[in-house]
């Protein structure tokens, strides 16, 4: 009908093109999420927080590290931090065990997901070493000892305490059933 | 597409075919506008029913009527069905009927796609409810269908929940390019942008916000079902996922989602407004541009929905500030419609009624928004009852007054008969009492932390809660009577004149009453 404008078919191409490109979008969430958490140490995130340990120990402050444990839903293993808090200096490295144990008769793989509260504490935050980078595999009836090393920057805001990091250990041995190899285990 | 809209046969022009055929392959406006606004009272109606469930179990402390699984179903459906049963098709209904006759086309732009997108409706909300008849009960996680409530936590019914939602979804995105096209396209000559009615400019601003976040929505609920059936790991912390990314996705579609719902209200109450002031709309540039500053803006607030779940302070601050930002093209807008009344020769038939009561109801709404944006405060507040209170007095007296306010302005030019005046006010004013009887006692056992969503509470807040429950009824009552006026002003009454009301402008009233099948089959000349 108007001279001047698109005509309606290129409209409605490029209004078809703005609805793909939202959906898209929608699913360009999730990289840049996890990029947004990374990069701001948010959502007690710590994983890529990577720390030279060049600096000096702080022992003028002391901090005080709890742990906290929990099984998601369908989880049977024992699961717990050998000390339930420990004082430490930052810049210091110290390692804490946790302990798990599988009750039941099958094999069975964990994986460990990680938080530190409170949430902007977490860049400050660095494993070092943690049983959370891989996963855990049980034999039944088995226990293990899983270690993590981890440091404090001494350039936590002065104000935080007390920080707490969490593990929740989620059953993944369905899911891990098709990529690693299970049935090898099973024949063990 | 003008060989098929310039032809020149209007002498012979054909009415519409005879029997059930015309309403299911009609491609006429005037029908499928037609159909939407019967279809989103019908599921204004089936979802009111199961708000009158939720209020008689709440209406005393304890568990009378239901179970809590059945309350929280019912809370699910009844937050479904109104948002994208009844209230979006309502403005979509409006839109098919009103927008070519406000800008002088002959029909939407693409007429069989129209038919498709209302015609999907039926399908995606018989897929959803289909879900209360099934073993395990229909969707109990609450409108916002968090993640893992949702995932895996959810009932069996999910997967019906989620392709009803894409089917929705397909509809609104088609519908909204649809109105795109019409307005940019079919605007009869001399109608330019700045000259276009108010109602048109909003459903403009809305449909781009459908196209932008509609897919969002799609992509949201196809992740959940990929999560659920495919083994894929989007919101399970235990491959890699987590919860709260789905609260930012689904919030980046839910809250441009609430101006989706409301901006059609404001462009609606803008042309009534000044009609019944018998005065020009104030500041139309103004409201242009605000419309447009709200959209815009709607994008970087979502956040203020997750102040709890552990976003950095900065992150607050954010979206705090940004979210109060929305205050102030709001605030345009009230002034323009109180200005726009101020000194005008004022009458109150129903439009008009409904439309003051949009006005000073939807402020209050704002008002507890703008506590609610307060992040420090927001902790008290976050999924308390005066949550509800807040979004109740935006949906209810905000996009469904809105659209009663549209129904009896624009209801004489659709059935050619005047509905009945005394009637009308009877709704207007049991409506107004039942939905601030029910809504705003919620404040108070919200402040006081009543929490939202369950069937069961403390009996410090029994007393305010029989008043919600018994101006519930009332409201939910009224609703009844409002079905009556449409049908017996479907069915006769006093002869609608072309323009029933003297302050009324717009093409929409240069045709007859009731709007001939074929309308503008020429372009109207636009000084």
């Amino acid at each position: 009908m108007k001279a001047e404008g698109l005509s309606t078919a290129s409209l409605v191409k490029r209004l078809l093109l703005l609805v793909v490109g939202m959906f898209a979008f929608g699913f360009l969430l999730v990289p840049i999420y996890d990029v947004m958490c990374q990069a701001f140490g948010i959502n007690g995130k710590t994983a890529g927080s990577v720390w030279q340990g060049q600096e000096q120990v702080d022992m003028q402050r002391e901090v005080r590290v709890q742990f906290v444990s929990s099984n998601a839903e369908g989880m049977r293993w024992s699961f717990g931090p050998e000390d339930n808090e420990i004082m430490l200096h930052p810049g210091e490295a110290r390692t804490v065990n946790f302990l798990a144990h599988n009750p039941t008769d099958r094999v069975m793989v964990a994986q460990a997901i990680p938080s530190v509260a409170p949430s902007r504490a977490a860049a400050f935050f660095h494993k070092t070493e943690c049983f959370c980078f891989t996963q855990q595999v049980l034999q039944p009836g088995e226990s293990i000892e899983m270690p993590v090393r981890f440091v404090v920057d001494p350039a936590l805001p002065n104000d935080v305490r007390r920080l707490t990091l969490a593990y929740t250990l989620f059953d993944v041995t369905e899911r891990m059933a098709a990529s690693l190899d299970l049935a090898a285990v099973h024949t063990n | 597409m003008s060989a098929v809209i310039d032809n020149h046969h209007a002498d012979h022009a054909h009415g519409p075919a005879k029997g059930p055929m015309r309403w299911i392959l009609t491609t006429n406006h005037k029908d499928i506008g037609s159909m939407y606004l019967w279809f989103s009272f019908a599921m204004f109606l089936l979802g009111g029913t199961l708000a009158m469930v939720i209020r008689a179990e709440l209406f005393q402390p304890g568990l009378q009527l239901v179970q809590p699984e059945f309350f929280n179903q019912m809370t699910t459906m009844h937050g479904l069905i109104m948002v994208f049963g009844a209230v979006m098709p309502a403005f979509v209904g409006l839109a098919n009927w009103m927008v070519p006759l406000m800008i002088g086309a002959p029909d939407m732009a693409l007429p069989r796609m129209n038919n498709f997108s209302f015609w999907l409706l039926p399908a995606a909300f018989g897929l959803l409810i289909s879900t209360l008849f099934m073993e395990g009960g229909a969707p109990n996680f609450g409108w916002t269908f968090y993640a893992p409530l949702s995932t895996t936590y959810g009932p069996d019914s999910t997967t019906f929940f989620i392709f009803a939602i894409h089917l929705a979804g397909i509809s609104s995105i088609m519908g909204a390019i649809n109105i795109i096209a019409t307005i940019l396209n079919l605007r009869a000559p001399g109608m330019t942008l700045m000259k276009m009615p108010l109602f048109v400019w909003t459903w403009l601003i809305t449909a781009f916000l459908l196209i932008a976040v509609m897919p969002v929505l799609a992509g949201v609920v196809t992740m959940m079902l990929m999560d659920i059936h495919f083994g894929t790991s989007f919101f399970n912390a235990a491959g890699g996922g987590d919860p709260v990314l789905f609260q930012h996705i689904f919030w980046f579609f839910g809250h441009p989602e609430v101006y989706i719902m409301i901006l059609p209200a404001f462009g609606a109450v803008s042309m009534i407004i000044p009609a019944f002031s018998r005065k020009p709309l104030f500041g139309y540039t103004s409201m242009v541009y605000a419309t447009g500053a709200i959209a815009f803006l709607s994008f970087s607030v979502w956040a203020h929905h997750m102040f709890t779940v552990g976003i950095p302070l900065t992150g607050e601050l954010f979206f705090m500030y940004a979210t109060m930002l929305i205050a102030v093209p709001t605030g345009v807008k009230v002034f323009n419609w109180a200005t726009t009344m101020f000194r005008g020769s004022l009458t109150f038939e129903a439009p008009m009624l409904f439309a003051i009561a949009f006005v000073i109801l939807f402020t209050i709404g704002g008002f507890s928004g703008l506590m609610l944006a307060i992040a420090p405060a927001d902790f008290q507040y976050h999924d308390t009852y005066f949550v509800v209170a807040h979004f109740h007095y935006v949906l209810v007296p905000g996009a469904i007054f809105g659209i009663f306010a549209s129904a009896y302005y624009w209801l004489p030019k659709w059935t050619g008969y005047m509905y009945d005046e005394v009637l009308a006010k009877t709704h207007f004013w049991m409506s107004f009492v039942g939905m601030n009887l029910a809504f705003f006692p919620m404040h108070f056992v919200g402040l006081a932390g009543m929490p939202r969503r369950i069937p069961d509470y403390n009996m410090m807040f029994a007393n305010f809660n029989m008043v919600s429950s018994v101006g519930a009824f009332m409201f939910g009552a009224t609703q009844l009577l409002f079905l009556f006026i449409v049908i017996k002003c479907v069915r006769g009454g006093k002869p609608a004149p072309a323009k029933p009301w003297d302050g009324a402008e717009g093409l929409e009233w240069t045709v007859p009453s009731p709007a001939p099948y074929h309308t503008f089959s020429t372009p109207p000349e636009v000084k």
